[in-house]
């Protein structure tokens, strides 16, 4: 890849649809910095009023788990069903619990 | 010329300038320098399309004889076109481009802001409205300014060129038409001398940053807002109407 | 749409000796389970290889085609129609957009596939070299070509890759009003003035049958169909997708007074299905050679863009590069 260092980085953007809800993922965009890369992310992701939100942040700036490790990872969490509500019996008279 | 006919010759003015720019615009889609410049610049041209719309729109109900924006837009020939001659300038390249919108962008932001206090509140509501598209629009060409000026040896070259293109049309944007006193005196229009200290301070800032020397301005050229324009708009209109021109009984 | 294969013989696809023939076989597994396969997971390179192909050539086939109907946008006949086209063209930089973004999570650079389409290497659709002649061609490019598109993007929503599939899923819901702006502009000119009304059928007359070639070479003649319908990279074939779009598209044709340019076309009531005529596949593999009628203006257009946005991609960089240095200097100075 001989262009790399001239190729504006890429910027993972997540938008929040409307306040309450968490900011998304929504896409990616090039861009030299991260002004215009909000900008950008402006132009491509929210053109049908799809935000009132942005994030932009470096591709390669996120750590992501690895799916190789997936087993380690998380299925330890799914031997502990004691964590769930329904885990637990109450008799059908007791009320609000 | 009547109080009315005055309020249609400034509609007119905005409307135009609005319109003229997104054309030229508009050219750029599919050619931008990336994909998502591209998008960036449609949006400006759809922004100013809109405003295109509501400008000349409330033009022909000022007027009142029939006339709809796209009347006005598609059936009107360069000497009645009432826009300046810096929006009317070819795209030349993206630096050239990006130096005109600023001018504009930063000129219009400084008119809307005064407008929405218009007394006229059609000119007032329309102004709110575009307002915060204008607002994006200056800033973004601000710091396309920043980037080309303080960016490689050969961009700073092209954004000093491009500007060195139009700074004999700027004086054109802050100069009232002889019948706009009334109007201004109605508190209608602004006065676009009122104009020129944000638009400078706005200028100065920016180019501090994009290390751009300040301009020596040349004599200035004028006549857009009297019909005399530049060799470009005929060509740029002959393309615009030629289909509502070609085939009048059409509807499209 | 525009993912066609347009290569006549089919891609080696077999399983690479290195690759373990346990990850294969769960990888298959999970495919066959329409579960969604994700950048980082394990996947056989033959699998990488034809996604990045496809979804490459998807992008660029969007980049292309702003142009046909950019060629209009400055004679848009009325203000309505010219905000919609920009509209329109400007959704379709940003579907070849979201698709180089997709391509991307599969280890390929936006630079490297847009290189590609430069030299030559990569295909785009060939419906894009031809010329847009009259102002109905814009009304029959959003009836038939984002009509054809949308017919083969609906099922990519469930695509087996992640990323291509949530691309589709913003494309599919943006070319919802592609096709309709195409087809009122249709409508309108062939119910318009006679002028009107001969564009509206010169337009459906040029624009047909590269609709039809679209959907690409019949089904046996398209090498990788099986193994590509295996992977869930496609979903329909070629030749059902198209029968679909010929079932639908005759009766709006009908609907607003526009003649089928397919003397062989008829409905027949056993097959439940219209017949149509012969599919000039000549002229088909000769526009994926690069011989489309304006195949050569594509490219020159496309190439000029990149290579005048240039000192603009560098200069942001460079200034950007300037203005960290400036905080770092800053911060060491605390
Ligand atoms: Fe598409
Ligand atoms: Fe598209
Ligand atoms: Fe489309």
């Amino acid at each position: 890849m001989a262009n790399e260092k001239k190729e504006w980085p890429l910027w993972e953007v997540f938008i929040r649809a409307k306040n309450g809800l968490s900011h998304r993922h929504a896409g990616s965009v090039h861009a030299p910095d991260a002004d215009i890369a909000l900008r950008h992310a402006r132009d491509t992701y929210t053109r049908r009023m799809e935000g009132v939100s942005i994030w932009v942040i470096r591709s390669s700036d996120i750590a992501a788990s690895d799916p190789a490790d997936a087993g380690p990872i998380f299925e330890p969490a799914e031997s502990k069903v004691y964590r769930h509500p329904t885990f637990y019996v109450v008799p059908d008279h007791i009320k609000h619990i | 010329m009547t109080a009315n006919e005055a309020l249609f010759d400034y509609a007119l003015r905005l409307g135009d300038d609005a319109l003229i720019l997104s054309q030229r615009l508009g050219e750029w889609c599919g050619h931008a320098p990336a994909i998502e410049t591209d998008l960036t610049l449609t949006n400006v041209a759809l922004d100013l399309i809109g405003q295109a719309m509501l400008l000349l729109g409330y033009a022909g109900e000022v007027e009142g004889k029939g006339r709809d924006a796209d009347k006005l837009a598609f059936h009107r020939d360069a000497t009645k076109y009432r826009n300046c001659l810096l929006v009317e300038q070819p795209n030349g390249d993206f630096g050239r481009t990006i130096a005109r919108q600023f001018i504009f962008s930063t000129y219009q932001r400084a008119l809307y802001q005064e407008l929405t206090r218009s007394s006229d509140r059609r000119l007032a509501e329309i102004a709110a409205k575009a307002l915060k598209e204008t607002i994006y629009h200056a800033d973004l060409a601000a710091e396309w300014v920043i980037r080309l000026g303080d960016g490689t040896e050969e961009s700073h070259e092209r954004m000093k060129a491009g500007f060195e293109w139009y700074w004999r049309f700027v004086e054109e944007l802050f100069t009232a038409e002889p019948a706009d006193a009334a109007l201004i005196g109605a508190g209608i229009a602004v006065d676009p001398a009122k104009l020129r200290a944000p638009f400078d301070a706005a200028l100065a800032a920016t180019f501090a940053e994009a290390t751009l020397a300040l301009p020596k301005y040349p004599r200035p050229i004028t006549g857009g807002r009297k019909g005399r324009h530049s060799e470009h708009l005929g060509h740029l209109l002959a393309e615009m109407q030629f289909l509502p021109r070609a085939y009048p009984d059409a509807v499209w | 749409m525009y993912t066609t294969e347009m290569s006549k013989n089919p891609t080696q696809l077999g399983p690479s000796a290195a690759e373990p023939p346990e990850l294969i076989e769960a990888f298959e597994a999970r495919v066959a389970n329409d579960e969604f396969i994700e950048p980082k997971d394990w996947m056989p390179e033959a699998y990488r290889k034809t996604l990045i192909r496809q979804i490459s050539q998807h992008a660029h086939s969007e980049i292309v085609g702003m142009l046909p109907e950019g060629n209009w946008i400055t004679r848009a006949p009325s203000l309505r129609r010219k905000a919609v086209l920009l509209a329109k063209v400007q959704d379709e930089g940003g579907h070849g957009l979201y698709l180089y973004s997709a391509a991307e999570t599969l280890g390929t650079s936006r630079d490297d596939m847009i290189d590609a389409l430069h030299s030559g290497k990569a295909k785009y659709s060939t419906i894009f070299n031809y010329p847009t002649l009259n102002w109905a061609d814009i009304g029959a490019i959003g009836w038939l070509v984002d009509g054809a598109a949308i017919m083969n993007q609906v099922p990519l929503q469930r695509t087996s890759y992640g990323p291509y599939a949530r691309a589709m899923v913003r494309v599919c819901k943006e070319e919802s009003f592609h096709q309709r702006q195409g087809f009122e502009i249709m409508m309108q000119m062939a119910a318009g003035t006679p002028e009107q009304k001969a564009m509206a059928q010169d337009a459906m007359d040029r624009w047909w049958w590269p609709a039809l070639m679209m959907f690409g070479p019949p089904d046996e003649n398209s090498p990788n169909t099986a193994q590509s319908v295996r992977w869930r990279i496609k979903r329909e074939t070629n030749d059902e997708l198209r029968q679909k779009f010929v079932d639908v598209t005759v009766p709006q044709a009908q609907a607003i007074g526009l003649t089928v340019p397919d003397p062989d076309l008829k409905w027949d009531e056993a097959r439940g299905h219209y017949d149509y005529g012969a599919i000039d596949w000549d002229e088909f593999w000769a526009v994926v050679k690069g011989e489309g009628p304006v195949a050569k203006e594509r490219m020159k257009a496309r190439t000029e863009a990149w290579e005048k946005g240039a000192w603009v991609r560098e200069a942001a960089m460079a200034h950007a590069a300037k203005q960290a240095a400036r905080r770092q200097k800053e911060a060491a100075n605390g």
